[in-house]
């Protein structure tokens, strides 16, 4: 185990690059830009390397929180308090490891403002990072709120058209749901007298008649953040609007935020709402999957159909978490993770020929496999992934969720395979649309095969995806001890608080 | 006690006032070139005056049989008011000079003013309270008509003048009622009389009357909707360094005399004032969030959203604890930060044409001026209310005595009004940001840029080192309850 607090160092680690590079790299030329690029990926790559020693000291057999810090704050209960345990360490590995790949995918599309853009890249991945490594609640509001100034400015200034509608709904609607979870966790901060997330985590410390307010404040916040239907509307505007990067980080990241607050908040400080509700998430959930895959069918821009898939593939997460099943909850990570990797991975595949063609219509493209025989290989890894495919890291986290909606309710799990029966129907029609065919369109005649950077940045992605469909045990194995303690923490809350209200009925 | 032999509390106050006068026969007897003297004379006696309170460890006092109250809730305010006071002179020079009116008056009337609001704040009596708020009206209706040649500045120092003529009628006869009906002008004895009389009988309507009253003139003065009329029209047609002013300290004077007020003279029908509190928190909140929505002037905007705020500390008022006085104090602290930072940039939309006031005329500043920008968006960020920046900081003081008090549906509205307020902040950012270039505007005087950059450091550190201010407010808040 390490003494030095490595979590802090890697939250604030690209805080600190940010700072170099608003202190050192000065002007607008083509210097500045190429400086700013390096010491970006630098920065990031040093946090990846630097948060894989936490994987490596990770020990999974431990459910509780490790690599603990914890400092004077604001006192009256409220501390600095750091900390991940095996829900939380993955997200934090996926965060780092994903943002070199977005500094890498921005290297020449982005040729306005390079310091900004990088600036506010750096800023954004301590403010992710810290999200899942606060073990207080207000810290955790504090990055998990302050993640919305540098994803607004990163859509505003260097989005597409209609990027000012874009970055403004998601600001607000982001906003209006995660304000609502502030005061219920200032409710919290009155009923517990800490907002020290391990404490707070013990079984029983809310009132059965508090839990369904809690319960549904923090709903608010992370069935915007998720998206769940109907508040997902948000999401396509956003990703359509933004750029590769910033697609990137909102689908791998900044949707995980929600499912990460199920699990970490939701479920189990509020076991008794959590089970009363679990029906209405069910069906939030089902309605995602079936209808936003529907809509993805329709769509006519690459970005916005994977942007649909995305809010489909989240609801597998919310029925697998809300089953309360080992193989569910568990699931509902994989996906997570799964989903982090597939979909990102799909984001910077459209990236690649944005940057070419400047469209993202489907109907622009067609035959492409004829002139980029290695995209089209990368992009048909991460087509089958998206679907779900055996062998892919998306079919575990979909399967097991199922598994798990089966144990709670088969016509939930019922519903939810025929999205994704949906989803080989979209997701296919999408790769023949674009990839295979007569390249006929003047346009594309002489468009280039990915370059050596792009494979760069993609090749980790496609062995990821693979390996982890194939061997899904580093993850599982990291997970299954925090998830048994999160389900059996559940099970105490929901007996606690059910023996409560016998004893008032009485 | 005898009060004479105990002056020395009253010493901040008798310095501003000689300081005050003795700007002014400076001023008198070498009227042409004596007003960038004086101006600066005027900034270290508020500054002086501002380190002798913060720094003072004499023990609580009052004076005059209670009219005159010196304790640790005093001094934060009085420390607040004097930095606001000090901030808005340093960041007044350009903005004078160029529209030649760097006149040796303004800091004489500013200091005038605020010898009355350090009465305000340490007010213990109705006659005291009275005063206080005369005094420091009086000056701020002659500063804000200060631009003699300008339409708009007479209009706005009319529009002042006759609408707290009003208000302070109205405060006037509330005060007589509350007299009538306590026999006492002191707050202390209006508090051992203003009780129930026992168990479920009524308070008498006649001291509610007056309670009533004596809040809508307080209301007046820190702009609470409905009594806010005045607040766009003065902040537009004011002078800006004025309108700075304005925003920055007679509201935090005004805002103590009515928490003075509320809990030293009243702390027996806390359920009569608090009813009043809400209703005027929530009329503010909502209010300020959706007028400024449509306006295109910056400082009817910042009028707008100052109504708002005041909204916001009002709900940390409305929960009537310990906590919710806490929580308000560090809501003026950082309030005041936000302000000064917001009013400096103001202050610097300047072109060689002269000053702009038109929120387009921002457009592209990322592009001209980055570091202003990126300054301003934080203040801006800050004033919405998003972590981790100061503003969130002062959301979450006046926010939690709320829910702590059950204020469940007023803490809802006001979440709410704060997301429908962070629509125009973030309109001004779009606008900084997302725009493109205008003619940029001349580099930021040096002072502008002293304050402007302190404030900004302020509300993007305050999250690393929170705990002065916190201790500071709570020694305060228990001063007064």
């Amino acid at each position: 185990m390490t003494t030095w607090p490595i979590l802090s160092l890697v939250t604030f680690l690209p805080l600190a690059g940010a700072v170099i590079m608003l202190a050192a790299v000065r002007g607008d030329d083509a210097a500045a830009k190429r400086n700013a690029r390096w010491i970006a990926l630098w920065t990031t790559l040093i946090t990846f390397l630097i948060s894989l020693l936490i994987w490596r000291d990770f020990d999974p057999a431990n459910p509780g929180f490790q690599f603990l810090e914890e400092k004077a704050w604001i006192g009256s209960g409220i501390t600095y308090k750091m900390g991940v345990d095996g829900i939380s360490m993955l997200f934090v590995i996926l965060t780092t490891f994903l943002m070199p790949i977005c500094i890498l995918a921005s290297w020449r599309s982005i040729e306005e403002r390079v310091k900004e853009y990088m600036i506010a890249f750096l800023l954004l991945e301590t403010l992710m990072i810290g999200v899942f490594c606060a073990l207080d609640l207000v810290l955790f509001y504090l990055f998990f709120e302050g993640g919305l100034i540098p994803m607004f400015l990163i859509i505003g200034v260097w989005g597409g058209k209609r990027r000012v509608y874009a970055s403004f709904k998601f600001f607000l609607y982001t906003l209006l749901g995660s304000v609502l979870m502030l005061l219920a966790l200032m409710a919290m901060y009155w009923t517990a007298g800490t907002t020290d997330i391990p404490t707070l985590l013990e079984p029983g410390k809310f009132p059965a008649s508090m839990q369904t307010w809690l319960w549904i404040a923090f709903f608010a916040s992370f069935a915007v953040k998720m998206p769940m239907w109907p508040v997902h509307t948000w999401l396509p505007d956003a990703h359509v609007e933004a750029p590769t990067a910033g697609s990137v980080i909102l689908a791998g990241i900044l949707l995980k935020m929600g499912g990460y607050g199920f699990l970490r908040f939701s479920i189990p400080m509020f076991p008794l709402a959590s089970e009363q509700l679990a029906p209405f998430v069910f069906a939030l959930s089902v309605i995602a999957i079936i209808y936003t895959s529907l809509v993805a069918l329709a769509q006519e821009d690459v970005k916005k159909l994977i942007a649909y898939s995305s809010v489909a593939h989240m609801g597998f997460v919310t029925m697998g978490a809300f089953t309360f099943t080992m193989q569910g909850v568990q699931g509902g990570i994989f996906q997570m993770l799964s989903h982090g990797i597939v979909s990102a991975a799909l984001f910077l595949c459209v990236g690649v020929v944005y940057d070419r063609m400047h469209t993202r219509e489907i109907a622009a493209y067609g035959g492409l496999v004829n002139r980029m025989p290695v995209y089209a290989f990368c992009f048909m890894v991460f087509t089958l992934a998206n679907v779900g495919l055996p062998g892919t890291s998306g079919f575990v986290g979909e399967f097991l969720s199922l598994i798990g909606a089966f144990k709670a309710n088969t016509w939930v799990a019922f519903l939810a395979t025929t999205g994704v029966i949906l989803s080989a129907a979209y997701a296919l029609w999408l790769y023949r649309r674009v990839i295979f065919g007569k390249l006929e369109k003047a346009s594309l005649k002489d468009i280039l095969d990915m370059n050596s950077r792009e494979i760069a940045y993609m090749a980790p992605l496609v062995v990821l995806t693979i390996l982890f469909g194939i061997y899904p045990a580093p993850i599982l194995d990291v997970t299954a001890a925090a998830v048994e303690k999160l389900l059996a923490d559940y099970e105490t809350g929901l007996k606690l608080a059910k023996a409560a209200t016998f004893a008032l009925a009485e | 006690m005898d009060s004479l032999s105990n002056l020395s509390t009253l010493y901040p106050e008798i310095g501003i006032v000689i300081a005050a006068m003795a700007l002014l026969m400076l001023g008198a007897f070498r009227s042409e070139e004596a007003g960038a003297a004086v101006n600066w004379l005027a900034i270290l006696t508020l500054a002086g005056t501002a380190a002798m309170i913060g720094l003072s460890e004499a023990p609580s006092a009052t004076l005059f049989g209670g009219s005159f109250i010196d304790d640790p809730f005093a001094r934060f305010m009085k420390v607040l008011v004097l930095i606001g006071g000090a901030a808005t002179l340093l960041m007044s020079f350009d903005y004078l000079r160029g529209a030649k009116i760097l006149k040796f008056e303004l800091p004489v009337l500013v200091l005038l003013s605020t010898a009355g609001m350090m009465m305000m704040i340490s007010a213990g009596s109705l006659i005291a309270l009275y005063l206080g708020l005369e005094m420091q009206s009086l000056a701020l209706y002659v500063i804000a008509a200060f631009q003699r040649d300008s339409v708009k500045s007479s209009e706005a120092g009319l529009k002042y003048f006759v609408l707290g003529a009003l208000s302070s009628g109205m405060l006037l006869y509330g005060a007589s009622l509350v007299y009538g009906y306590t026999g006492s002008t002191e707050f202390s004895a209006i508090a051992s009389a203003a009780v129930p009389p026992a168990e479920g009988a009524r308070i008498s309507v006649g001291l509610v009357f007056g309670l009533v009253f004596v809040m809508a003139g307080l209301a007046f003065k820190i702009s609470a909707v409905p009594f806010h009329m005045w607040v766009p029209d003065v902040y537009e047609g004011s002078p800006t360094p004025v309108t700075a002013f304005f925003a920055a300290a007679p509201k935090i004077a005004a805002m103590a005399l009515l928490m003075r007020t509320v809990f030293d003279a009243f702390p027996g029908i806390i359920p009569q004032w608090q009813s009043i509190v809400v209703f005027l928190a929530i009329a503010s909140m909502v209010l300020g969030a959706f007028a400024a929505i449509g306006q295109t002037n910056i400082k009817r905007l910042m009028a707008y959203s100052s109504i708002g705020h005041i909204g916001y500390a009002l709900v940390g008022l409305s929960a009537g604890t310990s906590e919710g006085i806490r929580g308000v104090l560090i809501y003026l602290a950082i309030y005041l930060v936000m302000t000064l930072g917001t009013f400096a940039a103001i202050l610097s939309m300047r072109r060689a044409d002269g000053m702009v006031e038109d929120i387009d005329q921002l457009s592209g500043l990322a592009r001209t001026n980055l570091p202003m920008a990126a300054v301003l968006a934080a203040l801006l960020f800050s004033l919405a209310g998003i972590p981790p920046l100061a503003g969130f900081w002062a959301k979450w003081y006046v926010f939690l005595p709320a829910i702590g008090a059950g204020y469940y549906e007023l803490a809802v509205i006001g979440v709410i009004a704060s997301v429908i307020g962070a629509y125009y902040y973030l309109r001004i950012v779009k606008i900084m940001f997302f725009d493109q270039a205008a003619v940029p505007f001349l580099p930021m005087g040096r002072l502008t840029k002293l304050v402007f950059g302190v404030s900004g450091l302020i509300v993007m550190l305050y999250v690393v080192y929170p705990g002065p201010l916190v201790s500071a407010a709570e020694a305060a808040a228990r001063a007064l309850y």
